[in-house]
């Protein structure tokens, strides 16, 4: 089960966070600053698998913006991978080329989308048409 | 209509904070916003509701409070519109979590929303209930969630999986109702709706035994044709990745048919077939094939055996471990750890790869190796792979070195085939990495030493070896001044030489050099510190000719700031000039230490979790025979006396042997304190002479064996270490008096008569302004009653009047205090006060009293004679005299811990 979702770009801001447990504001903070620390230094060579506290951290980075799901310590972290990626796809679809203002002007939508892939911490839709699809309908009703 | 239209929009707030250039002037900005905001919500603003909701958003994604905007969710979520409940909604989630009140009113409009007309609406509300669903809203709410797992849309349906997988951990006891729903959803073509029912299928499966014998026996073979289909699948574009048709369900699929397969051999075999498949056929090229061969694996070593399968496995493994990719290697080192309660040989077979991954420079890579070098190790490899590992210690990494020395330790704890091996191995760790090995590890190493009596002489020579080239790490250096004030005398006579050894040439002063290095050097830390005075204190009885020389160090350090320091300080330096008579037999040998007691100790003071890595016991087979007297482990065992004593574990057992027990006692609680005040008991005054009884079983009567030693020894050790010395005491029958342990105290040391009637005077208590001398004597054939003539001397100029003596016993003692000679105590000496007393222990043979230094903040012992001395007209008020420490008061020097007690 993901626990939690995190977009943060290389100064650590957090871009998007999404939490699937209850946390308390400070210690959701205090997760995004040691996720940040974490990962924000690692080799690209290393493995994307950090272990954090009782759990591990999968992240990607795609330019200046680090992707991290933080999962339990028994999941399959490619298929995660895999997942980090099908998101960005999504999202580099939906923007068409995205970058980090994109996600900081409308994350909302992110959320959104966010929405539509994953819920309850599981993985949602698979497709990213689906997805896409999906949200064109969405934004009709706005 | 766009949403963030009009007015400051959300845009601009974005613009203006992301325009600032110091944290000062964003705060100023959403201090701005954050008031417009509260003005617009105080007016009950219809029209910019959810774009203050949607800044507010922003400002917590920033990490400032916004929990002032938590109705306004609410609000928006009871309005009509899908705009509006779309941002209620997300608000509701970011901003609220399921431990909130302000939950509860959201219930109802959740349930008036799951039930709406427009899907889009129940979509965001199933959207919200799964993310944020608490245990009561989820037996609320569950069956409207049950019912839309039939809904016609496959958004809705898939939606209302995820939000039952939610329902049920939430509360398990709803899972039975949701079995028959989510099996009806493992027959979908959908692949979102098929891929959330097979997750919330796997999830049931883990709540509910009868939803996992339900869907074993009906949809074992539904899911292995699943399985085939989607792996036959033609290509696919809207699933396609990398050449793979939706990794993502063939995941998923392995993953619920593990479920079933675990401990049912009949559904295991029903998936031989399509896991050989899947493990053959799937192209390992990409990161989704791997990702479903090492599911795939999984599934395989957790199924009922089947061996051709998990030869397959096991090679996937082997070629997962030697692929280029780090994050292949990692997943192979983390399912090795679970093949190996499987196959330990085809693990083992990969050893020399998974040492090289120790060795990687990626932290998770090494940390995984480590975790299945642990495992993989036994009796047969112990040695080579140790000597690997500690190899790689010298050139690791300082922050993994934590890690490693501590699964080192463990390793060669617990398989350690002989002695010198594990003390030769335990040197090498010490010297690479002393500064990251735990307490309890030198600890143990050092109980090991003690009883591996043929290896004394090595030991101590590899240590002073070793001390030359690591003397920065602080265990070892704690390790060799203990083994150095020990076996001083072994290191410099070649004594107990091995063959394997090279004979080395050390001069006495060479030895105190070392010592005095570990006492000067700055980075060692103040245990280290207290321990190399005790070494002194040794070397000198030890050394002769090395005796001035080590004076001069403790009288230098008799002005050390750290308090501790400068107590031993002066109590060693008294022992040193003036009770020469004593020292020898004060500073003999440790008796050896109990390695039973300690390691029971040590395994009870470990939490369970860590014994992977705690490796409780000490596995030596040679080891010497330990001492099996009773008593002796009675009084080991300090915390006996006070059972529920919070303070003892097996670290602070063996502190408390070895005299380190610094650092934590002024922070311990009274409790602690009780304990150590018991186990301090010095100055058996009242029973002097009487033979003891051992068989009685009060706290006392534990400690009682120290009046019938042979020297002072125990009692006088005691000065450093508390009170395991004392040990010795039951070997040995009673040889001379107690009262020799004055002899040294005494202004005038006499030889008493045995159960004679005058023991020697001796000074209590003296300061600049006062002196107390105690004399004792005891009537023949009475030896319960002690007469205790106290004389009192006043060293100031002035004249005391209104002099008191005071003194309070403990209940089982009666005390008569005859009136003083005076109440006025002429100034410089002239003259003095006598005042006698008589003290009865009722319990004669029984209970020893003792005069017990009572330290803050204990409390005095129930045996503890207390004599206070009242001085009115002077800010002199009471004064415990006795055991420990406290032999410091006794001695007239003392007056820097005398201060801190008046």
């Amino acid at each position: 089960m993901i626990r939690f979702i995190l977009l943060q770009n290389r100064q650590g801001k957090t871009r998007l966070a999404k939490y699937y447990v209850p946390l308390e504001d400070s210690e959701k903070h205090k997760v995004e600053y040691e996720v940040h620390r974490l990962v924000v230094n690692r080799d690209p060579k290393f493995t994307n698998f950090v272990e954090f506290r009782t759990h591990k951290v999968i992240y990607r980075r795609y330019a200046g913006l680090f992707f991290a799901l933080c999962v339990d310590i028994t999941d399959n972290e490619l298929a995660y991978l895999e997942c980090i990626h099908l998101f960005v796809e999504i999202l580099d679809h939906f923007f068409s080329n995205v970058c980090e203002l994109d996600l900081v002007f409308n994350f909302h939508k992110v959320y959104l989308i966010l929405d539509e892939f994953i819920l309850a911490g599981e993985l949602q839709e698979t497709s990213k048409r689906a997805i896409i699809e999906r949200m064109g309908e969405l934004e009709k009703l706005e | 209509m766009n949403t963030f239209f009009s007015g400051t929009r959300l845009r601009d707030m974005i613009r203006a904070i992301r325009a600032c250039k110091t944290a000062a002037e964003e705060r100023a900005v959403v201090r701005k916003e954050c008031a417009a905001i509260r003005t617009s919500i105080n007016e009950n603003d219809q029209d910019y509701r959810h774009r203050n909701l949607a800044k507010l958003m922003f400002i917590h994604m920033l990490g400032y409070p916004t929990h002032f905007g938590q109705m306004e969710c609410l609000k928006l979520i009871a309005s009509a519109g899908f705009p509006e409940k779309r941002i209620g909604y997300l608000g509701l989630m970011l901003l609220l979590d399921e431990r909130q009140e302000v939950l509860m009113l959201v219930t109802n409009s959740l349930k008036q929303d799951l039930n709406h007309s427009n899907q889009y609406i129940v979509g965001l509300a199933l959207c919200a209930l799964g993310n944020i669903c608490s245990a009561e809203m989820a037996r609320d709410l569950a069956p409207e969630v049950e019912r839309l797992l039939q809904f016609r849309d496959p958004n809705i349906r898939k939606k209302a999986a995820l939000c039952s997988i939610r329902i049920i951990r939430k509360v398990p006891d709803l899972a039975e109702n949701f079995i028959n729903p989510a099996a009806a959803l493992l027959k979908e073509k959908h692949h979102g709706v098929l891929i959330t029912g097979i997750q919330l299928c796997t999830d049931l499966c883990k709540v509910s035994p009868e939803a996992l014998e339900f869907l074993r026996k009906k949809h074992t073979e539904g899911l292995v044709r699943t399985l085939k289909d989607v792996v036959n699948s033609p290509y696919a574009p809207e699933y396609d990745i990398a050449g793979i048709a939706d990794p993502f369900l063939h995941v998923r699929l392995l993953k619920l048919l593990r479920a079933l397969g675990q401990g049912d051999a009949d559904a295991s075999d029903a998936m031989n077939d399509i896991l050989a498949q899947v493990a053959t056929k799937t192209e390992s090229n990409k990161n989704a094939g791997n990702a479903i061969l090492y599911e795939c694996v999984e599934t395989i070593m957790s199924i009922e055996d089947n061996g051709g399968l998990r030869v397959l496995a096991i090679n996937i493994l082997g070629r997962f471990l030697s692929n280029r990719d780090n994050n292949i290697r990692y997943v192979a080192l983390n399912m090795l750890m679970k093949a190996i309660t499987v196959d330990v040989q085809a693990v083992q077979r990969h050893r020399a790869t998974i040492l090289e991954c120790v060795k990687d420079s990626d932290a998770s890579i090494r940390k995984r190796a480590l975790e299945l070098v642990y495992l993989l190790v036994n009796e047969t490899n112990v040695k080579p792979l140790t000597k690997e590992l500690i190899d790689y210690l010298e050139v690791s990494d300082e922050e993994f070195k934590g890690d490693l020395t501590a699964k080192i330790c463990s390793i060669v704890e617990k398989f350690s085939p002989e002695k010198i091996w594990y003390i030769d191995q335990m040197l090498k760790v010490l010297a690479e990495a002393g500064n990251f090995v735990k307490d309890e590890v030198w600890h143990a190493l050092i109980v090991v030493i003690s009883n591996a009596s043929d290896l004394h002489g090595y030991t101590v020579r590899a240590l002073y070896k070793a001390f030359q080239t690591s003397s920065e790490q602080e265990s070892l250096v704690r390790v060799a001044v203990w083994c150095i004030g020990e076996y001083g005398d072994m290191l410099m006579n070649n004594v107990g030489m091995l063959a394997i050894e090279d004979p080395v040439t050390v001069t006495e002063s060479d030895i105190v050099d070392v010592v005095e290095i570990a006492l000067k050097h700055h980075a060692l830390d103040l245990t280290t510190k207290a321990m190399a005075l005790i070494a002194l204190l040794k070397l000198s009885s030890r050394f002769p000719s090395c005796s001035e020389r080590i004076k001069d160090i403790i009288v230098h350090h008799k002005g050390s700031l750290v308090l501790e320091l400068q107590q031993r300080s002066l109590e060693f330096n008294s022992i040193i000039e003036k009770h020469q008579n004593i020292r020898s037999t004060l500073v003999e040998r440790m008796p050896i230490l109990d390695e039973a007691t300690f390691t029971t100790r040590r395994a009870g003071s470990l939490p369970a979790a860590v014994s992977t890595s705690g490796g409780a016991s000490l596995n030596l087979p040679n080891g010497a025979v330990k001492p099996s007297t009773a008593p002796l482990v009675d009084l080991l065992d300090l915390s006996d006396d006070v059972p529920a004593a919070p303070g003892s574990s097996g670290g602070d057992f063996l502190q408390d042997l070895l005299g380190v027990d610094l650092s934590t006692a002024p922070t311990q609680s009274g409790t602690n304190q009780v304990q150590k005040a018991g186990t301090d008991v010095l100055l058996d005054l009242l029973s002097i002479g009487v033979p003891p009884v051992q068989s009685s079983t009060s706290t006392t009567d534990i400690l009682s064996p120290i009046q019938n030693e042979k020297s002072p020894i125990a009692t006088l050790d005691a000065l450093s270490s508390s009170s395991s010395p004392s040990a010795q005491a039951t070997s040995s029958a009673r040889a001379a008096p107690m009262m020799d342990l004055l002899d040294g105290f005494g202004p005038s040391p006499s030889k008493p008569e045995n159960n004679g009637s005058v023991y020697p005077p001796f000074v209590a208590f003296e300061s600049s302004s006062l002196r107390i001398t105690f004399n004792f004597s005891k009537q023949p054939g009475n030896p319960q009653t002690t007469l205790v003539q106290a004389t009192f001397t006043n060293l100031t100029p002035n004249d005391f009047t209104d002099f008191i003596f005071q003194a309070a016993v403990p209940k089982f003692l009666q005390l008569h205090l005859d009136p003083a000679s005076s109440n006025i105590l002429p100034a410089s000496g002239n003259g003095s006060i006598t005042q006698n007393m008589r003290v009865t222990n009722n319990q004669h043979g029984k209970r020893a009293a003792s005069l017990v230094y009572w330290d803050q903040p204990c409390r005095p012992q129930a045996s503890t004679l207390m004599l206070s001395v009242y001085i009115k007209g002077m800010d002199l008020c009471v004064l415990y005299i006795g055991g420990h420490s406290s032999l410091r008061f006794l001695l007239p020097s003392q007056q820097i811990t005398l201060h801190r007690l008046l």
